[in-house]
């Protein structure tokens, strides 16, 4: 089964052509992957601005990371099951857009980077972590975070 | 529309439905892509706004950086909770000027704006009388009741923003 012939699998398959009957399920679905948008979004920065020297300047970032990975596994888990179901309801249509491809490549990346280089970074004892690497990696982390953003609301122009 | 006698003196209706017709109203509406750009713009900016609101309110409900004093919290993420307010309100007076009178009959944008008041006044409730006792409870993991109560309250008026903000798309959808 190729890529396509799965992507039309799963957006005919009868429970997907129920949910797209429903007129609220959609909409109540996008609403609640917003909210995981604000969610992600608040963890990411506490600890991606205290990496740049800015935000909560005078907390160690071990600490501020460890807080904040927790709300960020949170927003991950709201934002990917929501997004499983959106891109189920409309399968084929991203499996046409670039970016949703795009996206798909950063937010693994972002995954992979957030949990390795940069938790490792974060964590760290400050002293042994120079100041422009802390930047370097809070600058990844934000960019590859944008590029996913961005997509998201990119796939979902008309 | 008519308003019989008892006419207001601004008649927002009207005043809308004649801003619609201004050349840059209607430019911006017209212009696909400027449009977009800042509807991208004001989605995304969420994530400041609403990400670093909702970290700050967490706190305040005793749910993270607990080791962190209350007033580090509020002096240091504020700003920049404010910074994507103040990009927020411009996308978004933007995308109102663009369709005026869509987005004034729009039922959930009316809900949105209740919303957005009333957070603004929590707010101002949080400035003027909480606040101003921080040092009661600064380092408190978990803030006294009306504290929470302010936290609480927030996070649940942001929730309101974000789905009235969603579902103004579906308006004419659903009840057109």
């Amino acid at each position: 089964m190729s890529a396509l012939e799965f992507c039309r699998w799963v957006q005919y398959s009868a429970p997907l052509v129920a949910m797209r009957q429903s007129p609220i399920l959609f909409p109540i679905i996008a609403t609640v992957h917003l909210m995981g948008l604000a969610l992600i979004g608040g963890a990411v920065l506490v600890v991606d601005l205290r990496l740049l020297g800015l935000g909560l300047h005078r907390q160690p970032v071990a600490g501020l990371a460890h807080d904040a990975e927790r709300w960020l596994l949170r927003g991950l888990l709201v934002m990917v099951s929501t997004g499983i179901l959106l891109f189920m309801c409309f399968a084929t249509k991203y499996y046409y857009l670039t970016f949703f491809w795009v996206k798909m490549a950063a937010l693994l990346l972002v995954i992979v980077f957030t949990l390795s280089v940069h938790r490792r970074v974060a964590m760290a004892n400050e002293a042994d972590v120079s100041p422009v690497r802390c930047k370097l990696v809070a600058l990844v982390s934000l960019s590859l975070w944008t590029i996913v953003a961005v997509g998201g609301r990119y796939i979902g122009f008309p | 529309m008519s308003r019989g006698p008892g006419r207001p003196l601004v008649d927002l209706f009207r005043f809308f439905e004649w801003l619609g017709t201004t050349s840059w109203s209607i430019a911006l509406h017209e212009s696909r892509y400027v449009f977009l750009l800042v509807l991208m713009i004001h989605v995304l900016t969420v994530s400041v706004f609403v990400g670093t609101a909702v970290m700050i309110d967490l706190r305040l409900l005793g749910k993270t950086m607990t080791h962190v004093p209350v007033s580090q919290v509020v002096t240091r993420l504020l700003p920049w909770s404010e910074a994507g307010f103040l990009v927020m309100v411009v996308s978004g007076t933007l995308l109102f000027y663009a369709a005026p009178l869509a987005r004034y009959e729009n039922v959930f944008f009316r809900l949105k704006m209740a919303a957005l008041a009333m957070a603004v006044m929590n707010v101002w409730v949080f400035r003027r009388a909480v606040y101003r006792r921080v040092g009661e409870w600064d380092l408190d993991p978990v803030p006294p009741r009306r504290v929470r109560m302010v936290g609480a309250l927030s996070l649940i008026l942001l929730a309101i923003i974000i789905t009235a903000g969603r579902m103004m798309a579906y308006q004419d959808y659903w009840f057109g």
